[in-house]
Formats: C-alpha cells, structure tokens, sequence
C-alpha cells in the first residue's frame, strides 16, 4: 500500500505544492510553523480542501483525489478528537462501519473490539465529555481505525494534552501506529513527537519542502533556521573550500573538508565564551555583543549578536564569573571539532 | 479597585454580566427613562391581574366556547409548528450549509414575515390559497381542497407567520455548531444526510426546540392572518385571541379571562426557554 501525492493548494497570498510518498506501514510526519500549509495538506488528502490544478493524489496505484470525502479509504484524527458530544465511547467508533454498510450488532462488535484494543473496554458507554484528554485520543484513534483505513491522516495528535500525558500517549500511539499496515500521515510542529512518530520527516515551511529525511539525520544535518531552532543547534550558510568554511567575514575551521556552498551547524552547548581574547588553540574565534539571557533547562542560554548570530549555552556559575550582562561585548568560540559542515 | 478588569475573563459568563461594570453613582438621566420602560411594559399586564374577575374566573373557563376556543387554538399551533418543522429545519439547513446564488437574498425573504403586518400576510395567503388564488384554483380541482376559512387555513395562517422564528432560530443554532464534527463524520465515510441526522440534528437540538416553543408561542397569538385568511367561525377557525377581540366588544370579563390564559401561557414558555433567552449571553 503506498501513496503518491502531488499535493497543491493555491488561495490568495498563499500556495501548497508538496510531493509525499509514503510507503505501506511507514509513518511520515509533516513538520513545519504555524501557517506553513501542514494541516491543509492533510485536509486535501482527506478531501476536505480540493487540490488546485497539478494536484492529484493516488493510492495503490489508484486516484483518490476523484473521490468525495466519504468514499475515501481513509481515517482520520482530528486535532481536538471531535468525538461527537452525543455518542458514547463505543457508538463513536461504531459510527464509521455503520455509515460504511455495517450492521448495528457488526459495528458495535468492532468497535467493543477496537476499544479493548486501546485499553478502553471499560469506558465503552461514557460520553466524551466524560474521558480525560488521553482516553479521547485512544477514542479517536479507534475510531478512525474502525473503517479499516489504508491511509492514516492525524492531526497535531497531541497538541491537546498536557505534559504529564502527552508523555505517555506519545509512546503508546507509536506503539498502535507500529500495528497500522497502511501508510500514515500526522501533521506535528513538535519535533519531539514527529522523531518519536515517524520514520520520515517532511518538513514545511511557507507552503514548500525544504528538508525530508530520517529523524535522526534531519536532526543532525537542518538545512533551515526553522529546523535548527527545533533540534536546538546553531546553523550557518557558508562556502567551504577544504577544511575552512567562511560564513559572513567569520572563517571556521571543520572537521570535514568540503569544497561550495555548505552548511556549519552547532550545538549551543559547544559554544565558549571569554571577556578578553582567549590565547593557545580555540580558533573559530569572533567577538560577539550579548542580546539576550534566559534561563534553559538547567544551562542558561546567551543570546549573542555580532558579526554573526548565536546561541550559548553556559553553566550558570560561569555566568556569574564571566559578569555577563546585555551590551557586552564578548569573544565567541567554538572547536573545530564540535562542528557539523555539510553541502547546502 | 473600581473595575474589574480583563483579568477573569468569560468567568461566570452566563450568571454574571455585571462582570466587569464601572460602579458608581447611577446617572438619572438614564434610570428615570429606565423605570418609566419598566411600568410601562409590566403596569398593563398587572391591570389585567387586577381586574380579572377572579370569583367567576372558574366557570368562565369552563364555558363551551372558552374551551372550545382554548382546544382549536392548542390544536391548530401545535400543528403548525409540526409544518414549521418539517419545512423549516432542512430549509435553515440549506441556508445555513449550503452556498448558492442569491443566499443573502432568500434569507431576507425568509424574514420578511417576521416584519409583514399579519393583515398584509393574510391578504397574500387569500390571494395565492383563495378558491380563485393561483394555487388555490388548482388545489380545488386537482383535490377538492379549499383552505380559507377552514381550520386547515388556520394553521396555515398560523405557519405562515411563525415559520421565521423557527427558521432564525435553527440557522443560528447551525451557524454556531462547529462544522468540524460534520467533516469528521465525512471522513468516516456518512454522507451528507447521514450526518444531517445522525450529527448536525443532535448537536442543534436545543437550538431546533428553543426555535419551536417560540414558534408555537407565535402561533398561539396570531390574529391578523388568521381572522383574514381563515375567518371567525366557533369551533372551526376562532381561536382565542379571535375569541379575546370578539369578547371584547360584548363581554369585556370573558375577554379578561381569555387574555389571562394566553398571558399564563406565556409567562409558562418564558420560563422554559428562561436560560436560553431570558439571561444576557
């Protein structure tokens, strides 16, 4: 089961127009900013936003983008579940197969199935408004799942629980979407749960493609700001030639050599800091003002200005040594070999 | 502190609009105009309390022709409520769902037997229903069925003018319900009457009740397009406020009595429909 889909969007002042390929069983997260076309790109492949002139969507070798919303083979999990406020658990999942041909008794079957499957048997006959944030989003997923979808559309599955949960949710929908033989398509602006989810980024920005790879290499290797902010590392635009990148007037020393156009990304953590010029060995040097400083997990982040723009993390003791205050001008560094450079 | 600013908002929305109020010395300018509306709106109907013939209000209500009224009345709107709402839900669906040229255009028809004297509604009626109307003539020879000046015609009338609220109301309801549900039950494959019924009808049903009762209370009191189009026959096409009018002029305690039903009826479906329409959203 594979889909292929050129999907394309066009409203006034702005356009979609993305390619996705997904395998049978692969779970591809669409990760992109608020407004970065994401969620209409799900809708148009659920049929609820028509696909501009270009578009077309085929799975298993056959057009979908032809048929109406409720003949598609497709489940979909909205954002906020959109349980209906009036079925119970068990007739929420139920309302699929019926619409579907099934008969009352062969709904409800599949559906008391499908719920003991998510482990919630016992809140068969409870009303939405009845079941945590979590247990809706088992609800909803049941309930997509009942139709026997080939495709799998989520939206933002998580973005409507609290931390505590979401933590566990996360992983056990990766476990029932490991059991889900059709392809998968969740939309996310989290990164955490697209690398948890998917087997596949596809990130979005501005309605365009601008990176798709496996979790762990678009982590390693971001090609936008938008995805180094996410992964949380430095990234520059640079030329290489050999073991020297120049971005902007700044020269960097890498550990691999290169040759054009390239990428320099690095972690805020292998970021150094001095108030006068360090001697001996650090020498991807430059001398930065301080923006900014805010407190990061148990580091605090520097925010610095400058010939070109960074983020340091540093101990907070070290901020206390360094007298770091907004305006100052600091000397940056950043070891050769803490360094990622790759072609652009 | 003097107000309460944004700091708690929507809290307590429904039970406390004063939420939020600059206190203060109350201006008069604005209270004395104020209270004047109040008495203005409220002394007439305690008149009607006070000169109600209380000892013989419990055989004048047992007289035939004020039950007889009292039924036809009861009868006569509660089907035409039954049309409202065969006729008005799908057509407030389709105003409320479905884009089509000259939507904006058909709504305003929709409405304007709500702005219509009654009188002029009835006339209309006479003139397309009458046994020479344009579709009177033909239900007359095509079915044999004349409707003014029968109890049919009155619940006509009676839909006529009421249908509106009914249809107001339910367009509002659908406006308000969030469409998204109805995507949803797409995606699980029902089609567009299925989700009508089995999602779009229950998540609206208090809106599709509060838009009866108002319509049923709106039929209850039609006079104008009753008395023209259907006539002021007892037990056929009187209904009570006919009866209150014709009443009027011969036995004003009867007319009394009459009027305190309709006013009992009235204040029982206010206090029904109290937190729906009676609170300040």
């Amino acid at each position: 089961m594979t889909l292929h889909a050129r999907l394309v969007v066009t409203r006034p002042a702005f356009r979609l127009d993305i390619e996705l390929h997904v395998g049978a069983g692969e779970v591809v997260a669409l990760l992109g900013p608020n407004g970065a076309g994401k969620t209409t790109a799900l809708r148009a492949l659920a049929g609820l936003t028509g696909l501009s002139e270009g578009g077309h969507i085929e799975l298993d070798g056959e057009p979908l983008h032809t048929l109406a919303v409720e003949h598609r083979p497709i489940g979909m999990v909205f954002q906020d579940y959109l349980l209906f406020p009036h079925l119970s658990a068990l007739d929420n999942v139920a309302f699929g197969p019926r619409c579907r041909g099934a008969s009352k008794a062969d709904a409800r079957r599949v559906a008391a199935e499908l719920l003991d499957r998510v482990g919630l048997a016992d809140k068969a006959t409870a009303r939405p408004r009845h079941l945590s944030g979590g247990q809706a989003q088992r609800v909803a997923l049941a309930r997509a799942l009942a139709v026997r979808p080939r495709l799998l559309l989520l939206d933002e599955p998580l973005a409507a629980l609290d931390a505590h949960t979401r933590l566990s949710v996360r992983s056990r929908l990766r476990h029932d979407l490991a059991g889900f033989d059709g392809a998968t398509v969740l939309v996310t602006h989290d990164p955490l749960d697209a690398m948890v989810l998917a087997d596949r980024l596809i990130v979005v920005e501005h309605g365009a493609i601008v990176q798709q790879g496996a979790p762990a290499e678009v982590a390693r290797h971001p090609r936008t700001d938008y995805v180094a902010r996410l992964v949380g590392l430095n990234l520059y635009r640079g030329t290489a030639a050999g073991r020297q990148i120049k971005v902007g007037e700044v020269p960097f020393n890498v550990a691999d050599p290169l040759e054009g156009p390239a990428f320099l990304a690095f972690s805020p953590a292998a970021v150094a800091l001095y108030r006068t010029r360090p001697d001996g060995s650090p020498r991807n040097l430059w001398q930065g003002v301080i923006e900014g400083i805010e407190r990061h997990g148990d580091s605090v982040r520097v925010h610095l200005g400058g010939p070109i723009a960074a983020f340091a993390d540093i101990t907070p003791a070290a901020l206390a040594d360094l007298d770091l205050t907004p305006g100052r001008q600091v000397w940056v560094s950043v070891k050769a070999t803490e360094t990622h450079a790759y072609p652009a | 502190m003097t107000t309460t600013t944004s700091t708690a908002p929507a809290r307590r929305r429904d039970r406390d609009p004063g939420q939020g109020a600059v206190t203060g010395r109350l201006p008069w300018v604005l209270l004395v105009p104020a209270l004047l509306g109040l008495g203005f709106l409220v002394l007439p109907l305690a008149g009607l309390l006070v000169r109600a013939p209380w000892s013989t209000l419990g055989t004048r209500l047992a007289e035939p022709q004020v039950l007889e009224a009292l039924r036809l009345s009861l009868v006569t709107a509660t089907l035409a409520t039954a049309v409202c709402l065969l006729l008005g839900v799908p057509l407030a669906w389709l105003l409320a769902r479905v884009t089509f040229p000259g939507r904006r255009l058909v709504r305003a028809l929709v409405t304007v037997p709500l702005v219509l004297p009654p009188v002029v509604g009835g006339v209309a009626l006479l003139l397309v229903f009458g046994r020479r109307g344009l579709a009177g003539q033909w239900l007359e020879a095509a079915f044999g069925i004349t409707l003014p000046f029968t109890t049919v015609g009155v619940v006509v009338a009676e839909a006529f003018v009421a249908m509106p609220f009914l249809v107001i109301s339910v367009e509002g309801a659908l406006r308000a319900a969030d469409q998204r549900f109805e995507e949803a039950a797409a995606t699980l494959g029902a089609s567009r009457l299925v989700i009508f019924r089995r999602v779009t009808l229950p998540l609206v049903a208090p809106g599709i009740v509060a838009g009866a009762v108002l319509c049923w209370a709106r039929a209850l009191g039609e006079f104008g397009a009753t008395i023209t189009f259907a006539g002021n026959f007892p037990g056929r096409t009187q209904t009570m406020p006919l009866a209150v009018y014709l009443a009027l002029e011969t036995e004003p305690e009867a007319a009394i009595v009459l009027s305190l039903v309709l006013l009992a009826v009235s204040v029982i479906i206010l206090a029904g429909l109290r937190d729906r329409w009676v609170t300040a959203p």
